[in-house]
């Protein structure tokens, strides 16, 4: 098979216990290297925790596996200093086609609205995403990362976790306060808990093909439904990069898995789809089942569950890894201020609640677009073509073609840690709400909303003039930087300005923070550390501010 | 009233955040009524449901240009 991709391999260490023999007990370790272990280690090292990510293997995924990255997660991975990377090499692209046998139906625009950094999706080969991630955390001074670290027996204690690693040079044992667990799917760490998973399993089966071929498809996402080159079935086509085209082909539960894996098998399929004698080359194949269901929480002791360890999807939707990174941007804010004593350890169980929430909402939604790809009975069947025969002249069927509801965040709306609307606002930036980017002047430079937000607590303070804030105002400002946890006040404004006291300013440059804001003079939002809304009013009030931040930090 | 060929899902009472979701949670509840029935029930099923719709409609005007929509290219 063709290789567009050279595998690195990261060197094994004898891990300092096998040096010296002496026990060490860590504040959290990771178990899983792939993209949300990663992302959960990347994000703890880069505020100074100290962590240890053990990963079995000594490379990245083999085979493109996860490849649509959407915007959030786009956002959160520019906080982790690897968006531009992946930016630069994925395939960007807004607009799906929907086809149905030899006609478009339907297409969609994941970003409609101007004036966003990040593109609704790209696609880029996971193996690139795990390179990128590694490359940045083995820049991190406090992050350990273990490479053929096999953890083999666990043990659960009220506040720690005991850890028995078998590694080339033989076993040791490590201690961790905390454990992440972001080791997949077959979670080992879930097996040795003896927790269970619930959900459905679907009987279909699809064969994933990588294609190395110069071909002119645009930077878009085609889904056919029943084409005249594979009938009765379904087929996706996504570009990545290198010229290599990621083809599902939906099979039937009756298909041999080891008989459509054959190359040649899998050749004809894609001649059948080109329609011409065109160069191609296979790069990688393999087929697929899945399965739509969650562990009943994340959370248990001290042990933490993100990422596909936790819950897994259809893949139509996207909602896969990124949702586990999502989980991790969730969880590691709240595992620092835990750490270090600014909230309680009941925090941690929001993580759980609002995770659970948006891995519900994602399984529905994969759920509902694989009942529609797949039909399981004659009248579904019916119905499924019946609304495909009428989306291509009416709208409302359009509505209904379910080809993929692709990756977006939850609105944490039911959250425990949001303070609710005291007063109208327009637009969708309730409290629980992923923030809406926005482009910004910051320091006469060009910026962007969600580049100069996240990490920490920050308070939007939106006044029409910077330089009119009084004396006693700024001061109050300041006084929240000395909060527990400490919140940051930034004034937005239309104008550049200078504010008084050394609050930074946001110049609204083209208007759309106001606009999607909803702000006006003296309207102030509160926002958490990973870009959510915790609450938001029409005046500064700093008593108001500290109530909303003190439950925004887990003190119901 | 013309047939109305726009998206015209909600439930009274629901804020929704993304386009599509009135419609899926619709096309979820219709599926879902058909569970377990045989093809032959599931037409009878098909058949009152489409009496009970027209009947709440009412204008038969309506319902002719939905009928002659629906006839087109079967």
């Amino acid at each position: 098979m063709a290789g567009t991709y050279t595998y690195p391999r990261y060197a094994y260490l004898t891990p300092p216990e096998l040096h010296d023999g002496a026990p060490r007990r860590h504040p959290v370790v990771v178990v899983g290297a792939g993209p949300v272990g990663l992302a959960a280690a990347i994000d703890l090292a880069q505020a100074g925790v100290a962590v240890v990510l053990l990963d079995d293997d000594d490379t990245v995924s083999f085979g493109s596996r996860g490849v649509c990255y959407a915007k959030r997660t786009l956002e959160i991975l520019d906080r982790l200093a690897v968006g531009a990377d992946c930016v630069a090499k994925g395939v960007s692209w807004n607009v799906g086609r929907t086809f149905f046998r030899e006609h478009e139906v339907y297409h969609f625009n994941l970003l409609p609205q101007p004036d966003h950094q990040r593109p609704g999706m790209i696609n880029l080969q996971q193996y690139y995403l795990e390179e990128y991630l590694i490359k940045r955390a083995r820049q991190l001074p406090t992050l350990d990362l273990r490479f053929r670290n096999t953890v083999v027996a666990l043990q659960p204690g009220d506040d720690g976790v005991r850890l028995q690693v078998s590694t080339p040079d033989g076993l040791y044992t490590l201690a961790a306060d905390w454990l992440i667990a972001a080791d997949g799917a077959r979670s080992t760490i879930r097996q040795l808990m003896n927790l269970e998973m619930e959900g459905k399993v679907f009987l279909d089966r699809f064969l994933i093909a990588d294609v190395v071929m110069k071909a002119d498809f645009p930077r878009e996402r085609w889904f056919w439904f029943d084409p005249p080159f594979h009938r009765g079935q379904s087929v996706l086509l996504h570009r990545q990069a290198d010229n290599v085209y990621r083809i599902d082909f939906q099979l039937g539960w009756q298909a041999d898995p080891e008989e459509e894996k054959k190359p040649e098998k899998v050749s004809a399929r894609i001649r059948a789809m080109l329609g011409d004698e065109r160069e191609f080359a296979l790069e990688w194949v393999s087929v697929y089942t899945f399965q739509c269901r969650r562990m009943k929480q994340f959370r248990h002791g001290r042990v933490l569950f993100v990422g596909d360890a936790a819950h897994q999807v259809s893949p139509f939707g996207a909602r896969g890894a990124n949702s586990g990174i999502q989980d991790t941007d969730n969880l590691c804010w709240k595992l620092r201020l835990v750490l270090d004593g600014q909230a309680p350890d009941s925090l941690l169980d929001t993580y759980s609640d609002e995770r659970v929430l948006a891995a519900d909402e994602n399984i529905l939604n994969s759920t509902r677009s694989t009942d529609f790809i797949t039909p399981k009975s004659p009248v579904s069947l019916t119905f499924r073509n019946a609304t495909l025969a009428l989306a291509r002249e009416h709208a409302f069927a359009r509505a209904l073609v379910n080809s993929g509801r692709l990756s977006v965040p939850a609105f944490l709306t039911e959250s425990r840690l949001n303070t609710a609307d005291s007063a109208d606002f327009a637009g969708d930036m309730v409290p629980g709400a992923a923030m809406d980017d926005a482009p910004l002047r910051v320091d006469g430079a060009g910026g962007w909303l969600l580049d100069h937000t996240g990490g920490h607590f920050q308070a939007l303070l939106y006044v029409l003039d910077a330089s009119a804030l009084d004396a006693a105002q700024t001061a109050e400002c300041k006084q929240l930087g000395e909060a527990t946890p400490p919140l940051e006040v930034v004034v937005v404004s239309p104008k550049n300005g200078i504010a008084a006291g050394g609050l930074r300013v946001f110049a609204d440059c083209a208007g759309r923070y106001a606009e999607r804001y909803d702000a006006r003079d003296g309207t102030v939002y509160l926002i958490r550390p990973d870009q959510h809304v915790a609450g938001r009013w029409r005046s500064f009030d700093a008593n108001r501010l500290r109530t909303a931040l003190a439950r925004a930090s887990g003190h119901f | 009233m013309p047939l109305k060929l726009e998206a015209n899902f909600f439930e009274p009472g629901q804020r929704y955040w993304r386009a599509y979701t009135p419609g899926d949670d619709f096309y979820e509840a219709l599926i879902e009524t058909h569970r377990g029935l045989s093809d032959e029930q599931s037409a009878l099923l098909n058949a009152k449901l489409i009496l009970l719709l027209a009947n709440h409609i009412g204008d038969i005007s309506v319902l002719r240009e939905a009928m002659a929509i629906a006839r087109q290219d079967v």
